[in-house]
């Protein structure tokens, strides 16, 4: 990934976070921070507990309003995202605990990422005739090609309350690109997954980012995955920029160390 | 008939020619992609696999070159079978989850000249070997993903190469002619195809079957079922299997019937559905996780629909393969069976893809009895056959209305079979191999003088012509005390209860027996479920007290059943114990059709065969495992050793 990094890191900057302080009553979540996602990179957002990661992610597809700073999408400045305006413009994430329709199936999961992507209104949905039946199929294509992607053919009909928490993980991320988004957002899309579904959900990530082209941001917990996927990573503590580096650069970083990598090492 | 019209087609490319001709609007092959079932018809699979040689051959695919063929059952992966017969080539199919140190074997072994891939995972480990395959040319793979940033000066996808072979065609009209002389050279004594035996031991030996052999063994057995074009089969066994070969590739070119692919190998049982096979092949392991799977699911049924199985399973055992072998039956339990049917056995056919099923077969291993029969009661044709690689396969297969759990049937035609004086089976068959390849010595060996081929298998006739098998012939033992030890015939009495997925049973020179269970995932996990037994891992749960407890019950049962024959009176389990890992075959334990090794296992954990020897209650064992990638790990665990004796009143296992 080292060739990469170097290069993805001369690209066009696709979004900027500039000196974003984000409060809660007397607790400072985020306390100045400010740093880019250039378009095309894997991004990581690490820290501790508590860091304010989750919350980043939250500012920057406008979940949650600064009190203070701004955020740039493709150049366009904007003082608080909201979240209609992010998904309408490519921004797709995944959450920390899964949020899907737990009693429908997979497939109808995914063709809700392509709700947004439905032209034909209210009226012609209801028929399911005609050229909302073309749209329809087309939508249904586009969601064959991820399942077919994410290979999850064999839980195609089952509804995603059943499936293992894994699976059900994979299922978010189809939901996700479902959207085709420019920029995409995962929080912790590890958590609780074995060895073998870890590996095969970092081959996803690289795929998505390599084929695709999508821009990816992600909070993980795991080293070895943040190390082996990221071009550049952020690293958060108590709600302040503590790093912003290369992996290799952050590994060495005397701060990020006392911080994070040394109590978990 | 299909006799006179195949006497002349003595290769599988004359025969796809035949058949485009004979059913050339039918189906041949379907395939699930992108949730959608496609097909092609015996006429373009003839035009496919006619452009496909014609790219082999631009590629320098020469007669008598060897092919690989590695990955899934996939349309165009059969496709490759024949466009290298086509041009006399030979196809070696290779199995999809065999690691890449046997993939570089067979690869070197074979001299392989290209290769068909399915996927990024399979071009990866022909990558990773090739290096020991130096004559191996260009590497050709069905599914892109993933192979964008790959070296294409090695790569090329199989459309490409069908693609080019059409271009080419209709450039040079000539070509035409010369495709069908290369069709015309083919002749009946040509390899048409290595089949690598996965061998319980030393390296896999590469099986060389002759055409003409081959086509007439199928046209045997095609017309023995009355198997026809409209005939349907579902393909999920591993290609490189000869029973796959056979039954799947071999059957299919000679009656015409259409082969689905499913979508995925965990969609297999969904496809089943969906397709409805008419033909069916499964090992008894298969048969054996359906029933399972399917007594799970009642057990989680509501009260009634529990109520309606019990009853209706109950009158189908009693009833329904007589009913099925169309013996004299009373009215009043027919009527019952015909409700039955209604109610459960139809609406449980169908949930297990099985409602079209005319004629299925089960073979590979001994079939509990209790399981066979209880397909067969359903109204479920279901019949065993005996084979072998070595033989193409058939030796002896049960008839219609004439099957007994316990034996395999009579021999086929074409076939002769002799017991040998220590009870082994030997035989002589017209469909036999030709050698195994780059290899007179293990060839001769495994012949006898006056030229039968060894199976390997201790077995007798019955009065009836009907032939048994007990056991591997070099696996039956005796107890230090004389007493006759079948380990299988253990094993496979263990194996019928859902909870035990694999047993490995000792005892040859030893003063009593013992064995090692592997409990079964989904069967305990739920169990412990409904139990409230919490565990973390497969390890915590096969090591959980209550667990190895419900399997000592099985056991115990065992033991009752053995002590009420005297022949194996004496081979009761004294003290079994719970492997705290699966038996793998990436780790050499099992092979890769799932047959446990028992000599390997019973070298590998040494330590706990001598545990259970012993008279310790728990053994240490560390173990070196290896992940499909080729990695290794290693696993330790404490594992604890149950003694029956101990427990139980001693006096019932001193007395027998």
């Amino acid at each position: 990934m080292t060739d990469a990094s170097v290069n993805v890191a001369a690209g066009e900057t696709l979004l900027a976070v500039d000196g974003i302080s984000l409060r809660f009553g007397g607790v400072t979540a985020l306390n100045d921070v400010s740093f880019d996602i250039k378009r095309g990179e894997i991004r990581a957002i690490i820290g501790p507990n508590g860091a304010g990661k989750t919350s980043m992610l939250n500012v920057i597809n406008g979940f949650y309003h600064p009190q203070r700073g701004a955020i740039r999408f493709r150049g366009q400045n904007l003082t608080r995202m909201n979240p209609g305006f992010a998904a309408r413009n490519g921004i797709a994430r995944t959450f920390q605990n899964v949020a899907l329709f737990r009693g429908m199936t997979t497939l109808d999961n995914l063709m809700t990422g392509r709700a947004l992507k439905m032209n034909r209104g209210l009226f012609w949905q209801l028929l399911r005739h005609g050229p909302a039946m073309d749209e329809e199929i087309e939508h249904r294509r586009v969601v064959e090609d991820i399942i077919d992607f994410l290979e999850i053919e064999a839980i195609r009909r089952v509804p995603v309350g059943r499936l293992p928490y894994g699976l059900q993980k994979r299922v978010e991320l189809g939901r996700a690109l479902a959207m085709e988004p420019e920029l995409l957002l995962l929080d912790e899309p590890m958590t609780g997954m074995n060895l073998e579904e870890k590996e095969d959900m970092c081959r996803f990530i690289l795929e998505v980012n390599g084929q695709f082209g999508t821009t990816i941001a992600l909070i993980e917990h795991d080293m070895g995955v943040v190390m082996d996927l990221s071009n550049r990573v952020v690293v958060l503590d108590y709600g302040r920029k503590i790093a912003d580096d290369v992996p290799a650069a952050v590994k060495q970083d005397a701060a990020v160390i006392a911080a994070y990598l040394g109590v978990a090492g | 008939m299909l006799e006179g019209d195949v006497a002349d087609r003595d290769t599988f490319p004359k025969l796809l020619a035949r058949n485009a001709r004979r059913f050339g609007a039918r189906p041949a092959f379907r395939h699930k992609d992108r949730g959608i079932w496609h097909s092609w018809s015996w006429a373009e699979v003839e035009r496919e696999v006619r452009a496909y040689a014609l790219g082999l051959s631009r590629l320098g695919l020469r007669r008598g070159d060897a092919f690989a063929i590695l990955g899934n059952n996939r349309p165009k992966l059969y496709w490759s079978f024949a466009a290298a017969q086509w041009l006399g080539a030979v196809p070696v199919p290779l199995y999809a989850d065999a690691i890449a140190d046997e993939v570089g074997y067979v690869l070197a072994h074979a001299e392989a000249r290209l290769a068909a891939v399915q996927d990024q995972e399979q071009v990866d480990k022909v990558i990773s070997v090739s290096a020991r395959v130096p004559r191996l040319g260009r590497l050709l793979y069905d599914e892109p993903r993933g192979l964008r940033d790959y070296d294409h000066t090695q790569l090329v996808s199989i459309d490409d190469v069908i693609a080019d072979g059409r271009r080419a065609l209709a450039e040079d009209p000539t070509l035409d002619a010369w495709l069908d002389a290369e069709l015309a050279k083919g002749k009946g004594d040509d390899v048409c195809v290595i089949l690598y035996t996965s061998g319980t031991t030393g390296r896999p030996k590469g099986v060389e079957i002759g055409s003409g052999r081959a086509i007439g063994a199928a046209v045997n057995s095609v017309a023995f079922d009355r198997l026809n074009e409209r005939d349907e089969v579902l393909a999920y066994l591993p290609l490189a299997w000869a029973g796959d070969h056979y039954l799947t590739y071999a059957q299919s070119f000679v009656a015409g019937f259409c082969v689905s692919c499913p979508e995925s190998p965990e969609t297999v049982q969904e496809n089943l559905r969906e397709i409805g096979p008419t033909y069916y092949f499964g090992p008894p392991r298969v048969f054996e996780t359906m029933l399972t799977a399917t007594t799970v699911r009642i057990a989680d049924a509501s009260a009634l629909k529990r109520a309606l199985y019990r009853y209706f399973i109950g009158i189908a055992r009693r009833y329904g393969e007589r009913i099925l072998n169309r013996e004299r039956v009373p009215f009043w339990p027919r009527l019952q069976y015909a409700i039955g049917r209604l109610l459960v056995y139809e609406p449980l056919k169908n949930a297990l893809g099985f409602s079209r099923v005319r004629v299925a077969y089960t073979a590979g291993e001994a079939i509990g009895p209790d399981l066979f029969s209880f397909y067969r009661s359903l109204g479920m044709n279901l019949k065993q056959f005996y084979g072998q690689t070595e033989a193409f396969i058939l030796l002896t297969s049960q008839t219609d209305r004439d099957v007994r759990p316990d034996t395999v049937g009579p021999v086929i035609a074409d076939v002769e079979v002799r017991i040998s004086d220590d009870g082994e089976v030997l035989y002589k068959s017209a469909s036999q191999f030709l050698g195994y390849l780059k290899d007179a010595e293990r060839t001769a060996e495994a012949m006898t003088a006056d030229g039968y081929v060894k199976t390997g298998d201790a077995g007798f006739f019955d009065a009836a012509g009907h032939l048994h098998i007990i056991d591997r012939a070099k696996d039956v033992g005796r107890l230090r005390n004389g007493a006759l030890f079948a380990p299988k015939y253990i094993e496979n009495k263990l194996k019928f209860f859902p909870n035990i997925r694999e047993a490995v049973a000792f005892g040859d020179g030893q003063d009593f027996v013992t064995c090692f269970l592997n409990i079964d995932l989904t069967a305990v996990a739920d169990w412990a479920e409904r139990n409230g037994v919490t565990y973390g891992s497969y390890q915590e749960l096969a090591g959980h007290d209550r667990v190895i407890e419900l399997l000592a019950e099985h056991v115990r049962a065992v033991n009752r059943d053995l002590a009420a024959e005297t022949a194996t009176a004496a081979a009761q389990i004294r003290r079994f114990l719970v492997l705290h890992k699966e038996l793998d075959a990436d780790d050499g334990e099992l092979t890769r059709t799932q047959k446990v090794r028992r000599r390997f296992i019973a070298e590998r954990y040494a330590k706990l065969v001598d545990g259970l020897y012993g008279t310790s209650k728990t053994v240490d064992i560390a173990t070196e495992v290896m992940f499909e990638d080729g990695r290794k790990g290693t696993i330790s665990a404490r594992v604890k050793i149950y003694d029956l004796a101990s427990g139980e009143a001693p006096a019932e296992l001193a007395a027998a």
